[in-house]
């Protein structure tokens, strides 16, 4: 049967859901200085500039521009409350800050997942979900784990490292600083956070929620900026560690800029997962898995399934039962419950997605969008599918970030194995297959850091997370993510 | 009367081709639907699309003509005291009482259903199970909700099974069949899913879940598994084919989340009573306690609807 004689499914249905937005109240100032020291204060050249709600384009708040002066501060202030405060503090003390500040978290979660709704983009939805109930999780892992680092290292005494330097990006705001301040703390740690230019808000909330929670001051400085603030927090020489989450291009430079010193690093950097679909997988499961791996935070994920392998035999069906469910995700309005797909983070990511569109076109890859409508109020973008991609074209090769998916088909096991290793990139992949001995054999082979089986996008505090090749160094969750921040004698 | 070779042109398919179904992302799946958030005038169209779909239901040793009565004029007058509701889509009753269902719904457009094959356990001989599927449609059953024999599909003796649901398809003539899976009993998604494919292929117009006798009866998961075999069939051959949850869906907001499930698995072509229903007792009642609570902005007693 071929496709234009098959029997069509009608997703635009005659009862439709009326908008449900989400209407828990929040609390945003107009302006945010540095939490440096324990208090807000401003940026020592006096610079500002704006957060903006990338779903209608309105300015939320006005935030500092940490200059080098700032970051400098930052980390005297965090040297001194490592050298006089909190090295030298009970372990079981640090867990029971981090204990509260978990708690905190969670009796707050609404209204930090609305802000990271309004600052981000992303579907409530997600946000409530998992973003901010992942965050806490980790607050609440690593604070058991505190008291416990004898333990965790057997043979062997941990010790912190001083004061650890940390920028994480905009596609998961809060969950990344928590995955970063809070195995830094377990361990005896202070920090100097900067949270990414276009999502500094929830941050911002965190250190009142830090400061609320009495934690000593200078314990977590929390500085926002572009990149040069977070070149001039890599760099400084006083900070003992760096951890970095984003491209891998900065990835690099920061490398470069730490080089010949003796500074330890972690890197989580850029991803081009392969998600593979054996002909044995439970196909309506796995079509699901597909939907979650590249759509979830609108395809801003760095372990997104963006590249998707069909076996030949089954493709045709996959790739129909993939369309049509793509007819039933709603784009549009973050804070609507029922949004499935919020607005992309940015208006220079919209252009970056909008580029990589014109190119697989120009490639000669075949686009395919659903129907649905798109708000033109801000920055937003429809699901897309390149239909026969192939390993040359730019869209399967490079990281677009962004709510695209690449399908190639493949015909054995071994071809699937080696397409999927054929990329500079190693951060995660999937597979599906009914068959256990087929995912055991799949799995070890396929080079990549985390590999989710007839699943996707699963993350869990206890489980580690990180990359292979150009996908980073280090690892962060688990207790892999605790020896990251130890030195062990 | 020994079962005969297959009396229809239809054959058993190759089960082995059936999907397989991963039992966390099904389950995932499901529970993704129930975070839909339906408001206001969409819960509204929602709650009387709910009621329309609802097979009014009484199988019990203690029905009675006098029963039966009652609960068919409940099914044309649901709610007196508010305007424009639907009616059922129709009643379901043991075949004793169909001659009692068939005079009291003259003329009102509800269908009449009637369970038949030995129902609930379906462990009586075919000739039995045939003569109860004839008897009840003779005296006006315009739709037959049979069970499948479940001990042999668990055998694995799906020619059996197979045949069984091709010759009471043939005997029910006219009325439409409805295929109850009784999927408590088969015990994985995988043989919900065989036994769904197996059932549409020996030409069932519906399949339904339950009996309502066995715990669990309907759950999303597994409406879910037959939605999706639904769709498959469609895919491959283009015939329409219904589906009814029935047993454990007691109030309106999970009725709603069906319906999420529903238009999201199937879309616009389903969405009616021709071709989704809900097998439920209980279920109307609360959902016309949610109608009058949108229209009135109140919750009203128990006590002002009617119990038949």
């Amino acid at each position: 049967m071929t496709q234009t004689d098959t029997p069509k499914l009608v997703f635009d249905t005659d009862w439709s859901y009326a908008p449900a937005p989400e209407t828990v109240p929040v609390q945003i100032d107009d302006r945010y200085g540095l939490f440096i020291d324990g208090q807000f204060v401003e940026p020592g050249d006096g610079k500002y500039f704006d957060t903006i709600n990338p779903a209608n384009r309105q300015r939320l708040a006005e935030v500092a521009e940490a200059g080098k002066a700032d970051v400098d501060k930052a980390v005297k202030a965090a040297r001194k409350a490592y050298d006089n405060v909190w090295s030298k503090m009970p372990a079981r003390d640090r867990g029971k800050y981090l204990y509260r500040i978990a708690r905190i978290l969670q009796e707050r979660a609404r209204e930090f997942a609305v802000i990271e709704s309004m600052d981000g983009g992303k579907a409530i939805r997600e946000s409530r979900d998992v973003d901010i109930p992942l965050a806490a999780a980790h607050f609440f892992y690593y604070a058991g784990w505190a008291d416990k680092l004898d333990y965790a290292f057997p043979g062997k005494v941990p010790d912190s490292l001083g004061v650890v330097g940390q920028v994480i990006p905009w596609n998961f705001p809060l969950l990344m600083a928590a995955w970063k301040i809070a195995p830094a703390l377990a361990c005896g740690n202070t920090v100097v956070l900067k949270p990414a230019e276009t999502t500094p808000l929830t941050a911002l909330k965190l250190a009142e929620l830090i400061r609320d929670a009495e934690l000593p001051p200078g314990v977590v400085n929390i500085v926002t900026g572009a990149g040069a603030t977070g070149a001039a927090i890599m760099s400084h020489p006083d900070v003992d560690k760096v951890a970095f989450t984003g491209s891998t291009e900065v990835g690099k430079a920061i490398l470069k800029s730490i080089a010949g010193t003796s500074k330890k690093y972690t890197m989580e950097l850029g991803g081009k997962a392969a998600n593979l679909i054996f002909e044995d997988a439970p196909i309506d499961q796995a079509v699901e898995g597909i939907i979650n791996g590249i759509f979830f935070n609108q395809g801003h994920v760095c372990c997104a399934g963006s590249r998707l392998f069909v076996q030949e035999s089954v493709a045709d069906i996959v790739i129909r039962k993939l369309q049509d469910r793509m007819q039933t995700l709603i784009v549009g309005d973050p804070l609507d419950k029922n949004t499935d797909i919020g607005a992309i983070n940015s208006k220079p990511q919209l252009e970056k997605i909008e580029y990589y569109l014109k190119v697989g076109q120009e490639e000669g890859a075949k686009m395919w969008q659903p129907t649905c409508s798109v708000p033109d109020s801000g920055f937003f973008c429809k699901p897309t599918l390149f239909l026969d991609a192939s390993q040359s074209h730019r869209v399967v090769q490079e990281e677009i970030f962004g709510p695209v998916l690449a399908i190639q088909t493949f015909r054995t096991v071994e071809e699937g194995i080696a397409k999927a290793n054929n990329t500079p990139y190693g951060l995660s992949g999937g597979v599906w297959t009914d068959k256990g001995s087929k995912i055991f054999k799949v799995t070890s082979k396929i080079r990549a850091g985390v590999i989710w089986a007839n699943t996707y996008n699963k993350f869990d505090p206890g489980s580690p997370f990180g990359g292979y090749k150009e996908s980073g160094m280090g690892r962060e969750g688990g207790l892999h993510g605790l020896k990251e921040y130890v030195s062990l004698n | 009367m020994t079962p005969a070779s297959p009396t229809t042109s239809a054959s058993l398919p190759d089960l082995s081709k059936s999907p397989t179904i991963d039992q966390v992302g099904v389950e995932e799946r499901a529970s993704r639907f129930t975070k839909r958030s339906i408001k206001k005038d969409s819960k509204l169209e929602a709650l009387k699309m709910v009621l329309s779909m609802i097979d009014l239901t009484t199988l019990s040793g203690q029905d009675t003509p006098g029963k039966v009565k009652q609960m068919c004029y409940k099914a044309k007058h649901l709610h007196d005291a508010v305007a424009g509701l639907p009616h059922v889509a129709a009643v379901c009753v043991y075949p004793t009482m169909v001659h009692v269902a068939k005079k009291e719904l003259e003329g009102s457009g509800i269908h009449i259903a009637s369970v038949a094959t030995g129902f609930p356990t379906g462990q009586y001989p075919l000739d039995v199970k045939l003569d109860d599927t004839r008897k009840a449609v003779a005296d006006g059953a315009g739709e037959i909700d049979m069970v499948i024999s479940r001990g042999r599909f668990l055998k694995g003796d799906y020619n059996y099974v197979f045949d069984e649901i091709a010759q009471v398809k043939e005997a029910c003539g006219e009325a439409h069949l409805k295929v109850i899976l009784e999927t408590g009993e088969l015990s994985t998604y995988d043989n919900v899913r065989k036994a769904s494919d197996l059932a549409m292929h020996a030409g069932a117009d519906f399949i339904k879940t339950s009996t309502g006798t066995i715990s669990p009866a309907a759950t999303m998961p597994v409406t879910l598994v037959m939605l999706e075999a639904i769709r498959d069939y469609y895919y491959q051959t283009g015939k329409m084919i219904g589906m009814k949850p029935a047993g454990g869906i007691g109030n309106a907001k999970l009725a709603i989340h069906y319906l999420v499930m529903l238009k999201e698995t199937l879309g616009q072509g389903w969405m009616t009573p021709d071709m989704f229903r809900f097998g439920a007792s209980r279920l109307a009642n609360d959902v016309l306690m949610q109608i009058v609570k949108q229209q009135s902005g109140a919750y009203q007693s128990a006590d002002y609807f009617s119990n038949d």
